[in-house]
């Protein structure tokens, strides 16, 4: 038995050695995501000093942003990043949802399929198509349809009132709310057919409706995981850059309407950095990185908090 | 005849001494093109527990699910035949399923307290569904009468508002019997209401239902024939072979089908040569 023994040792001694590496291999590879938020944020931090120092907290709210009196304010940015982002995130949170609600439950199987295949192939689409498109078919149509309508209907409330171009903060946050929508829907799906498999018929037996059931049962207990969802969508729409770039107008302003061009951070840096001549001004676009990346990190923090807090008793099991 | 494979009829309808409430007459149930059983006659004595016993794959969950009409839930599943509630048949065009999944409550296999309820909403869901018990105090009310029925008032009385789902697997179970009783049905079906439950919970359970059947019509899937010997009045057997889809091969008295079975496939079944 003698040989059979030391063959099994052996293998049990190479079997702690591969283990070892493994546990080494996986270790150092999580290390990446750390270094790499360090390794960014350090060097946002580093590259934004000159303007933090001559400008300290000013550069949050002033309004003026300009490159020829080395006058730098990132009010108008934030408010364009925020806004463009809030509506988008509000369009496309109701039509994701529902058309969530609508694959996981009340479509037929043969028009679900395709369908749920058709939106992930929308989260596909460069977003630079999406610019252009927006630029050439949605900004035209929002200018001479929507908006006057809109001004119509809603010109009392100052967002929608006051003179329309066709390259806006609505405009933006439209085709905002098209890029982020797919990732809405999918996410919500997923959730929402988890909930439903174990819960439709518990809620039909009791004589719901399937509606009711939606309603009361199944998107309560999927909210948690459709709050992930916006969040994420919502992430992507504060840090998209081209297809916003292309269609806000691009004006370092900030105006009550939402017909009114406007800026974001994201399209600032994309824009000027090829200008930036001066070391200030460098500087400054890099501050404005910063900020975006502190922005969207508040953001995500902020969610997780409420997905732990409010939401949390909607886990289950 | 729908279904390409020979279906044997031995499906006799039994008519007990007492009055029944629901008559089941040459039930087939199908998902898409396949037959999941087949000619199933049978009829269920008010006041009575029913088990309907037999091998996996038999065919006896989805009969159960054809009696309350949430069979046909599940996109492509259809049904032919007659089910007879009180004389009238549920599957009659004019019949709408939600009032016949008022009067006719189920009890799942796993117990599944709603996520984000608390125990009074949960128990009180089908209520607020019917459009009654609108006021708290009503709800509250409703709630105590049958999570009494239910015994489990006295566990939960000091956490109405709590979360259903934060109570032991024999307590949510109970919660779910409470919750079906809330809406006053006339027929209450079980499917397998114990088989995730530990031994304690599952006698707390079988002892409900015996109470329960003094006021129910109860049919009650069990996987486990010594449970459908302790709970039941009346027993079917249930069938399902390689060339043949699901049917009822035999029904009667529990004692007599657990001690002198007419068919001898049942006998095979419960001294436990098969399944």
């Amino acid at each position: 038995m003698v040989p059979f023994d030391r063959l099994e040792e052996a293998h049990a001694r190479r079997s702690v050695l591969s283990d070892r590496s493994f546990i080494a291999a996986i270790y150092c590879a999580t290390i990446v995501f750390v270094a790499v938020v360090v390794g960014l944020f350090v060097m946002l931090f580093a590259g934004s000093w000159p303007a933090i120092q001559s400008f300290g907290l000013k550069f949050f709210w002033t309004s003026s942003w300009n490159p020829v009196t080395s006058q730098f304010g990132a009010l108008p940015m934030i408010y364009g990043t925020v806004v463009s982002s809030a509506i988008a995130i509000l369009l496309a949170g109701f039509v994701g949802v529902y058309a969530a609600a609508y694959l996981a439950d009340f479509a037929p199987r043969l028009v679900a399929r395709p369908l749920s295949f058709l939106i992930e192939l929308l989260a596909a689409v460069p977003s630079v198509v999406f610019g252009l498109w927006g630029l050439f078919v949605l900004s035209p149509v929002l200018r001479d349809r929507a908006d006057p309508f809109l001004e119509a209907h809603f010109g009392f409330v100052p967002l929608f009132s006051g003179p329309i171009f066709g390259t806006s903060l609505l405009t933006a946050g439209v085709i905002l709310a098209i890029m982020i929508v797919p990732t809405v829907c999918a996410i919500s799906r997923d959730v929402i057919m988890a909930v439903l498999a174990e819960h439709r018929e518990g809620s039909l037996a009791l004589g719901a409706t399937r509606w009711e059931t939606m309603w009361r049962v199944i998107l309560p207990g999927a909210k948690s995981g459709i709050f992930g969802a916006c969040v994420l969508a919502l992430g992507r729409a504060l840090g998209e850059t081209i297809a916003t770039t292309m269609v806000i107008g691009n004006k370092p302003a900030i105006a009550a309407s939402l017909f009114q061009p406007s800026y974001t951070l994201a399209s600032v840096i994309a824009n000027e950095f090829t200008e930036a001549t001066t070391a200030l001004y460098q500087s400054a676009l890099i501050e404005l990185g910063l900020l975006l990346f502190l922005v969207s990190m508040v953001v995500n923090g902020f969610a997780r908090l409420l997905t732990w807090t409010v939401l949390r008793p909607s886990r289950g099991r | 005849m729908i279904s390409p494979i020979p279906v044997p009829t031995t499906g006799q309808i039994h008519v007990p001494a007492r009055a029944a409430r629901l008559v089941v007459e040459d039930l087939t149930a199908l998902y898409g093109n396949r037959v999941a059983l087949a000619g199933v006659s049978i009829a269920f004595p008010e006041q009575s527990v029913t088990a309907l016993i037999g091998p996996s794959g038999c065919g006896k969950s989805t009969f159960l699910r054809c009696l309350n009409r949430i069979h046909e839930a599940a996109g492509t599943a259809t049904v032919r035949g007659r089910v007879l509630l009180d004389g009238q048949d549920i599957y009659a065009p004019e019949v709408n399923p939600i009032v016949i999944r008022r009067r006719v409550g189920m009890v799942f296999q796993r117990a599944n307290p709603f996520p984000t309820m608390s125990i009074l909403d949960d128990v009180t869901t089908g209520l607020r569904y019917a459009g009654r018990a609108r006021t708290r105090m009503e709800r509250v009310e409703q709630a105590e009468r049958v999570l009494r029925m239910a015994a489990l008032w006295d566990e939960v009385k000091d956490k109405l508002n709590q979360p259903g789902i934060a109570l032991s697997g024999g307590q949510q179970q109970r919660l779910c019997i409470a919750r079906a009783l809330a809406v006053n049905p006339d027929i209450l079906l079980m499917d397998e209401p114990t088989s995730a439950l530990d031994p304690i919970a599952t006698a707390q359970i079988e002892e409900l239902i015996t109470s329960l059947a003094d006021a129910y019509t109860m049919v009650c899937v069990s996987h486990n024939m010594q449970q459908a010997a302790r709970i039941s009045d009346f027993t079917a057997f249930m069938l399902a072979g390689s060339d043949y889809v699901g049917h009822l091969v035999e029904v009667g008295e529990t004692d007599k089908i657990f001690t002198r079975p007419q068919d001898q496939r049942t006998e095979d079944y419960i001294t436990g040569r098969f399944g």
